[in-house]
Parts: C-alpha cells; sequence; structure tokens
C-alpha cells in the first residue's frame, strides 16, 4: 500500500518515534506574530533556555498593527505591550522580526510565501489557526498554541501523534464567476466545521489543480475552518513557477535538483485515505455564509434557512441561535439584506489578485452611500504592486479606503478596525463567529469578487447582478 | 504543569455546538496575557445573559465543562486553555474538539476527554436534575464515570504519559532526544530556506 503526501511529508521529518505511538517531529520553519508569543518567549526566559535555531524562526507585526498609517500609535495599551514585547523578545533571541513599515512585513501566511520561506515537503507550524494557508506549496502546516511555540523555540521540534488523511477531490471545473473562496466555503458547508477534524486534508481533482497559487492558498487557509490540522496540495508546475519568482531560491543545477525533489512529493496511486470527499466543481456558484460559523454557508441564490431544515438536533439549537445573532429571517433572499460595511483582506484574501478581482468589479463604479469599503492589503510588498498596477486609483475613485499599511485589521479585530453593535458586513476574511469583528457584529464571508459587487449594490451581490 | 490522574467534581453544562474559541475567550481579550488576567475573560460575551451557566449560582464550583459538538475550534489561542483552567476547569468533556485547542490543553494539564454525543446528553441530564452530581475523569483508567454511567474514552498515549507524571514536555525532549534532533539535524536538505 502507497503512502499519501502528508504521511511522506510527516515521516521525513520523524526525530524520534515515541514508544506510546506520538512522534517527535522537526520544524522546518516557524513563523511568529506578535499576539500568541509573549508568555513562550516569558516562560523560556525563566526556565532559562535559548532559542535553539533562530534561522529557522522569523517573526512579523500584524494582529494589532494599526493599517491607516504606518507611524500610527497603537491606542490599545495591551496591544501596544505586545508589540513592544515581539521587538524585544526578537532582538534578545536574534530572531529576525519584519516590523511595520518594513519592506517584508504583512500578515504571517501572506509574507511566508513572499519571502520564499515557505516550500513543498517542509513543515511549518505558526501561532495561528491559518498557517494551513502554507499547504498550498505541498508542505505540512499547522497552527498551534503558546506551549508549543516555546517548544519549537526551544527544540525547533513538536510532540505530536500522526492525524489521519483526508482527500478532498473537486473534479470539473470551476464555472466563470466562481472562485477558491465559493468552493472552500461549499466544502466546509458539505463536510461541516468538524468534519475533518483530526485529519490532514489533500485537496486533488482538476479544479484544484486549475487554481493559482493564490486561489490554492484561500483553499488551504480555510481548511482548519473544517476542524482539521492542516490542508495541502501537491506541487506541481503551478508551485513551481510561483517559487521561480522568489527570493533566496537555489539556482541554476541546485534549482533542478529541488524541482525533481519536489516533483517526487505527491500521494502514491494506491495510498489509502481515511476518509474521501468528491465534489463536482461545475455545479457551484457564489457561496456566502449566513451564520455564525463558516459551516453555515449557502449558495448566494439561496433564502436564509429555517431551524426546520436541519436534521440533526444540535444543529437546528444552532440555526436557532444564530438567525438570532444575525437577525435574519428565514425564507430572506441571501441577495436582500442591506450591508453597512465592506472588508477586503485578510490571510484568506488580500494577495494581489484579490485586490485585481475587485478592482475589476470596482473600475468605473461607485461604493453605495453610506456604505464603507475598506481595502486591506495582506502585506507591504501587495500594497506596492496594487499601485505599481493603479489599483490603486481604481479604489480612490470608486470611493474606498484602501489603507496604506498591511494587517490582519478587520478580520480578528485586534487593532482599531471594529464594526459596531449591529453592524452587518460583507467580508473576505474567515471567519463569521459571533464578535468576530467587532462585539456584536454581523459577517457574512464571501469572495473578493462578491465583497466588490456587494460594496457598489450595497446589498449581498455578485458581479453579474451590477 | 500539575499531575493529572483521577479528578471527581461537580459539573456545568453547556449545551451549544460549536463554541468557537472567539466565545471562549474573545480577542480583545486575548493581549492582556498575563496568567492571571484570563479568568474574567471566558465567555466574557455570554456573561451579560443572567441564565448563562456560568452565572448560574447552581453551578459555581463546577470542575468540570460539559460542552456540545466541536468545543473550541478556531483560532490558535492557547488563552481559551487559561481562561479555563484559571476559571477552575480541570477537564473538559464534548463529543468533539478543535484540533489545535486539543493539543494545547493537554500540553497544559487541562484534560479534553472525547466521548459521543448521547453520553454527554445524559450527563447534561444528570447534571441539571442535580447539580450536586458528582463527574469521575479518571486518566488512569480512561473512564468517565458519573451515577451508574461507566464511559471509556480514548487519548494519545503520550500525552496520557505525560499528565499522569505531570512532566513538562519540553523537559522531556531536551532530556530524552537532545542528541536525536542534532542527528537529525545533520542530515536536512541544504536547500532548505533559513531567515538569517
Amino acid at each position: 500500500m502507497g503512502s499519501t503526501l502528508a504521511q511522506k511529508t510527516w515521516d521525513a521529518h520523524v526525530v524520534r518515534h515515541g514508544d506510546d505511538g506520538g512522534d517527535l517531529l522537526y520544524v522546518d520553519m516557524h513563523l511568529l506574530h506578535e499576539v500568541n508569543t509573549p508568555q513562550a518567549f516569558d516562560d523560556l526566559r525563566a526556565a532559562g533556555r535559548a532559542v535553539r535555531r533562530p534561522d529557522l524562526t522569523v517573526g512579523t507585526e500584524d494582529h494589532n498593527t494599526p493599517t491607516v498609517a504606518i507611524d500610527k500609535v497603537i491606542q490599545d495599551p495591551a496591544g501596544r505591550r505586545q508589540t513592544t514585547l515581539m521587538r524585544a523578545n526578537c532582538e534578545e533571541f536574534g530572531i529576525p522580526l519584519h516590523r511595520l513599515g518594513s519592506a517584508g512585513q504583512g500578515i504571517v501566511h501572506v509574507i511566508g510565501p513572499e519571502l520564499g520561506l515557505v516550500r513543498p515537503g517542509m513543515t511549518i507550524v505558526c501561532c495561528d489557526s491559518h498557517t494551513t494557508t502554507l499547504g498550498a506549496f505541498g508542505a505540512v502546516a499547522f497552527g498551534i498554541g503558546t506551549k508549543q511555540v516555546e517548544h519549537v523555540l526551544a527544540t525547533q521540534t513538536l510532540p505530536m501523534a500522526r492525524p489521519k488523511d483526508m482527500a478532498v477531490t473537486v473534479t470539473g471545473e470551476l464555472p466563470p464567476g466562481v472562485t477558491a473562496k465559493d468552493l472552500v466555503l461549499a466544502i466546509i458547508a458539505r463536510i461541516g466545521t468538524g468534519g475533518g477534524v483530526g485529519h490532514i486534508i489533500e485537496y486533488r481533482g482538476a479544479a484544484v489543480t486549475a487554481l493559482s497559487m493564490e486561489g490554492r492558498m484561500t483553499l488551504c487557509n480555510m481548511s482548519v475552518e473544517a476542524g482539521s490540522r492542516a490542508g495541502l496540495i501537491a506541487p506541481d508546475e503551478t508551485t513551481f513557477a510561483y517559487l521561480r519568482t522568489r527570493p533566496g531560491m537555489p539556482q541554476g543545477a541546485d534549482w533542478e535538483a529541488e524541482v525533481a525533489h519536489w516533483k517526487s512529493l505527491r500521494s502514491d496511486e494506491d495510498a489509502v485515505y481515511d476518509k474521501e470527499v468528491v465534489i463536482d466543481a461545475s455545479t457551484l456558484t457564489p457561496y456566502v455564509s449566513w451564520g455564525n460559523n463558516p459551516g453555515q454557508s449557502i449558495p448566494l441564490d439561496a433564502v436564509v434557512p429555517a431551524p426546520a431544515d436541519f436534521s440533526d438536533p444540535q444543529e437546528r439549537v444552532a440555526a436557532e441561535r444564530a438567525l438570532a445573532y444575525m437577525d435574519l429571517e428565514p425564507g430572506t433572499g441571501m441577495r436582500e439584506l442591506p450591508i453597512d460595511a465592506v472588508f477586503l483582506g485578510s490571510c484568506t484574501n488580500g494577495r494581489i489578485e484579490d485586490l485585481r478581482a475587485a478592482a475589476e468589479v470596482l473600475e468605473g463604479r461607485k461604493v453605495a452611500d453610506g456604505l464603507h469599503m475598506m481595502i486591506v492589503p495582506g502585506s507591504t510588498p501587495v500594497r506596492e504592486q496594487a499601485v505599481a498596477e493603479g489599483l490603486d486609483r481604481v479604489f480612490a475613485e470608486a470611493g474606498a479606503d484602501f489603507r496604506p499599511a498591511a494587517g490582519c485589521s478587520m478580520c480578528a479585530a485586534l487593532n482599531e478596525d471594529r464594526l459596531l453593535p449591529g453592524q452587518r458586513a460583507a467580508s473576505t476574511s474567515n471567519r463569521n463567529f459571533e464578535g468576530r469583528q467587532g462585539k456584536g457584529s454581523r459577517t457574512h464571508i464571501v469572495s473578493p469578487a462578491v465583497a466588490a459587487a456587494t460594496a457598489v449594490a450595497g446589498r449581498l451581490a455578485a458581479p453579474a447582478d451590477l | 504543569m500539575d499531575k493529572f490522574t483521577v479528578h471527581t467534581g461537580t459539573a456545568m453544562p453547556l449545551r451549544r455546538s460549536n463554541v468557537d474559541t472567539d466565545q471562549i475567550i474573545p480577542a480583545r481579550f486575548v493581549p492582556y496575557f498575563s496568567w492571571k488576567g484570563h479568568a474574567n475573560a471566558l465567555f466574557a460575551d455570554w456573561r451579560d445573559d443572567p441564565a448563562f451557566p456560568l452565572n448560574l449560582p447552581q453551578y459555581q464550583g463546577a470542575t468540570v465543562l460539559l460542552a456540545g459538538n466541536d468545543f473550541a475550534t478556531g483560532s490558535s489561542r492557547e488563552s481559551a486553555v487559561w481562561a479555563l483552567e484559571r476559571f477552575g476547569f480541570k477537564a473538559v468533556i464534548a463529543p468533539r474538539f478543535g484540533d489545535i485547542f486539543r493539543g494545547n490543553s493537554l500540553m497544559r494539564g487541562l484534560l479534553t476527554v472525547a466521548v459521543p454525543a448521547a453520553v454527554v446528553e445524559r450527563l447534561w441530564e444528570a447534571v441539571e436534575r442535580d447539580p450536586f452530581t458528582e463527574v469521575t475523569v479518571d486518566l488512569e483508567l480512561l473512564e468517565v464515570r458519573c451515577g451508574g454511567l461507566v464511559q471509556p474514552f480514548e487519548l494519545d498515549e503520550a500525552a496520557r504519559q505525560r499528565l499522569l507524571a505531570g512532566r513538562d514536555p519540553i523537559a522531556d525532549t531536551l532530556a530524552e532526544s537532545a542528541d536525536a534532533i542534532t542527528a537529525y539535524e545533520g542530515g536536512r536538505r541544504p536547500a532548505l530556506p533559513v531567515t538569517r
């Protein structure tokens, strides 16, 4: 019986098999941000331990950082203290840090690939659940907690049991106007928020290989919303073409040797998965979330569901609660929902292709009166690229608020960008949890194209509706 | 890390599924990272509701949380574990947990126990009928016991051994595997990226 890509990658990183079934896994790249790390450094110091491999560790400032200006003082004292500590900790332990305003700064999952730090066959961890994004390159990449951060800092390893294997095969072709974001929402709606618990999902099939690297990152990004430990896609020519342009890549014969190695990183034909799901891409349309978890998503063409539509009693109770929180009436068409704010950005959809998709819709149009559209680049290079392509002018002419600095912004509501209680937003981010974008906020997750069309229409809309 | 062998205590029913870590501790409290500050932030946005179990007198002092399916999905924030621990919970019983939270909790010594949904339903009913009902979580025998109910559960054996002994996982790794890590590093592909 053959092996899966996830299993091969895992096996290649086992430092030691435990007597009790757990593995000690070597970590090739450890990414840090300011929020979930101060305690790890405190405990490291208290125990008198060093950082084993600062050369395999990198930090960025993204969650707390203001995006309205790079020199704005962080108003929240606790947030400001975290950022100050991040700088001091990285300096003390010799860890490179991409500070706000520096060339490589941005959301941790956006800058990892940009800086050439993410490649096929690697293991990558970060104190952030959306580390699953980086599986787009054929790496085993997952989020960890603060104690695990400390463990990796001290040892460059993690004790863990190997997750099971799950295959999500997407056959056919995505119809025009249907994106990776719609695909992943459809997948989570199908398998549920717990559908991938304990598994690494491998995405396969024609519709997956047809995606750009940025689309693949969007798809893998939301793997965690299906409960899975990680999501990955076997590397191919699309992967190699992206990597070719990144800094620090091997050259000449060394590059050829790496590509040859990367080509061997795929699941065997006879590999057996613990769980398998098949989805036909050609049946999909733009998706949108209606409730308070990403699994509560439906086609934009559909109406708000009723609790009675759910046979599972727990899902029925969850639907009642979500309808009340979201202030929705069953039977209402999703397109009828008026929107107060649109957020384009995040580690899910804050990349250049996402900004281009929005600009295409906004070109020659205006953001609806009274609606605030915030566009936050995922990294400093994304912002620079957008300016070089003139997207900033399109955004300005449309009346959108294109931010001068990069960060997580309203996705996690840890900087000053928050919705007011009761405000309804269309958001390209990954979570529609209660209070996610500010206490009492109501979030509908959408693709960048739907976000832009919604900003113009003032109601949930697809570009084709304009 | 404290040892976890057998724990008996009263329980708090949380009849909700998909309780994500944003609900366990809303993001705006996460930057308050000191150890002690997190208890007050536990389920902060739900505590305005006087009927929320955390506010009910009969469940004060509970040390076992009984939650619905897919408990603690979402963000990697370990402060969700800290908030539960600081509030006094020793164990959480639910049909299924978010993977990252589970990893975090077992690293820190908060025991997460997965049992079938029907068992959680029986525990909910028992505790709601009589809040003095005691629930025992036995890590030695891998059992949950409550009244006449005896429910076995599974746990990653490495995590179990660590919890039983109360061992610090980092000290373990440094003591047992330092040479193996060095040996592994000697065989890594030289073309792998570095950050400086």
